[in-house]
């Protein structure tokens, strides 16, 4: 490694200003991304700023109308959150799918939303649930939605000197959830061959109010596929509405073949990941009215 | 590999003593730990936090000390397996371990003992499949994981003060 130099600012101000002579530098979140790319010689920065020091880039919180999870909280934080998993159990369920215990201890939804792997599990989780960005820059200050911020495979939306603050999300309203399931062919410590994740609202009727639906590792950056959502709003999410929701969703998908998959397999199981999805969701929604 | 002149100076607490280390600044924990503070017990594997030889606890928290900068543990506490036994009195995962076989090589136990140990601490009574997905990240080898299961499920037993 041919890092020079590691800086541990406290605030946001001192961050800014530890990048600000523009040297090669790189944020430090959990390191389980850039620590492996600086070992395999992908990434080679000069300066390395941790950001674990600055209390808004690790504080999860939680108000009235939103969430806030600061972009470098661990994904151990978030899932033993008191509140976090049941207000967004298919984000908690996207986070628990990464790694290992080792590397939940570090990892976080803001360093696998930076790192922008078209596979990265929490990806779609985090755009079915409407989260916003929040950046900090030399410029000021800009919010960028999710489905946004990712512009292509391992590449994000942030200019040079541009720091990830948080990402916020709203608070589900009454009869909403959410749910994200992946294809795997191991049980554990796998990498996605496919993955779902969806937020829907169903009021007392069986009508579904609101919908998202995303999907990932089947385009070079996570989707958000607004065609499904149209397809699943105002109906009784009856099997016409969730094929034409399927149907959207294989139609938006444009898969690689690779050891994980043809692209065929992966246009397919897609849909049937936002099928299962779905009816998680909804089963949620069923059980906190019960 | 250039390795740069700048030397940093580390103050932390490592298996509760305090201990000052200098490191460079893109230097992983695990090598520090092993090349500088000669605790050799925790092993490198992959160095790429897949296998989990290197497991550690850096204020509590079961981490990979290869995907750790030393930098990074500053007034921080570490402990690693060095620190598990009390003196000669083994910890219960450790004795456990011997007493069913769970290991053979011996490279991958001290990772499994941080993450057991970690893992009991956390939830003094798991499942079998809960035992088994806290400790996917620990690759072993040798034993085929049912012997590491049944000696990390049977010390659970003796921490919790049930006869085994």
């Amino acid at each position: 490694m041919a890092v020079q130099e590691f800086i541990s600012p406290t605030s946001l101000s001192e961050a800014q200003q530890a990048v600000s002579d523009g040297a090669v530098s790189s944020w430090l979140a959990g390191g389980t991304d850039l620590l492996v790319g600086i070992r395999l010689g992908a990434r080679d920065p000069a300066r390395v700023v941790d950001l674990k020091q600055i209390p808004e880039l690790t504080a999860i919180e939680i108000d009235d109308a939103s969430v806030r999870i600061g972009a470098a909280a661990s994904a151990f934080d978030v899932l033993h959150n008191s509140d976090v998993p049941s207000l967004f159990p298919g984000l908690a369920e996207a986070l628990d799918l990464i790694g290992s215990t080792q590397i939940q201890g570090r990892c976080s939804a803001g360093g696998n939303l930076c790192n922008a792997s078209p596979a990265a599990d929490s990806i779609p989780a985090l755009i079915a649930n409407g989260a916003q960005c929040r950046i900090l820059g030399p410029d000021g200050e800009r919010m960028l939605a999710v489905e946004d911020f990712v512009v292509g495979p391992n590449q994000n939306a942030l200019a040079p000197g541009e720091l990830l603050v948080e990402l916020i999300l709203p608070r589900p309203t009454a009869g909403t959830s959410d749910s994200y399931l992946r294809l795997t062919p191991r049980t554990e410590m796998d990498i996605a061959v496919a993955g779902a994740g969806v937020s829907i609202t169903v009021d007392e009727s069986g009508n579904c109010a609101a919908a998202r639906v995303a999907i990932g590792a089947v385009a070079p950056t996570a989707l958000l596929v607004d065609a499904a959502a149209e397809a699943l709003v105002g109906s009784q999410l009856d099997q016409a509405a969730i094929d034409a929701a399927v149907e959207a969703v294989r139609a938006a998908a444009a898969p690689i073949s690779d050891k994980r998959g043809t692209a065929e397999y992966r246009t397919h199981v897609v849909g049937v990941l936002v099928t299962r999805a779905l009816a998680k969701a909804q089963d949620r929604i069923t059980e906190a009215r019960s | 590999m250039n390795k740069p002149l700048n030397k940093m100076a580390v103050q932390a607490t490592i298996n509760g003593e305090s201990t000052a280390f200098l490191c460079s600044p893109g230097q992983v924990l695990a090598e520090v730990l092993r090349d500088e503070l000669e605790l050799i017990g925790t092993k490198i594997g992959c160095n790429t936090g897949d296998c989990g030889a290197c497991s550690v606890l850096v204020d509590d928290r079961l981490v990979c000390s290869c995907l750790v900068l030393a930098a990074e543990v500053e007034g921080k506490s570490v402990q690693t397996v060095e620190g598990v036994a009390n003196g000669g009195e083994l910890h219960p995962v450790q004795q456990k371990l011997l007493e069913h076989g769970g290991l053979q090589c011996g490279i991958c136990t001290p990772g499994v003992v941080i993450a057991a140990k970690a893992l009991l601490e956390h939830n003094p009574d798991p499942t079998e499949e809960q035992a088994r997905y806290w400790l996917a990240g620990n690759l072993c080898r040798c034993t085929g994981y049912d012997k590491i299961i049944r000696a990390v499920l049977d010390a659970a037993k003796t921490m919790r003060g049930e006869a085994a």
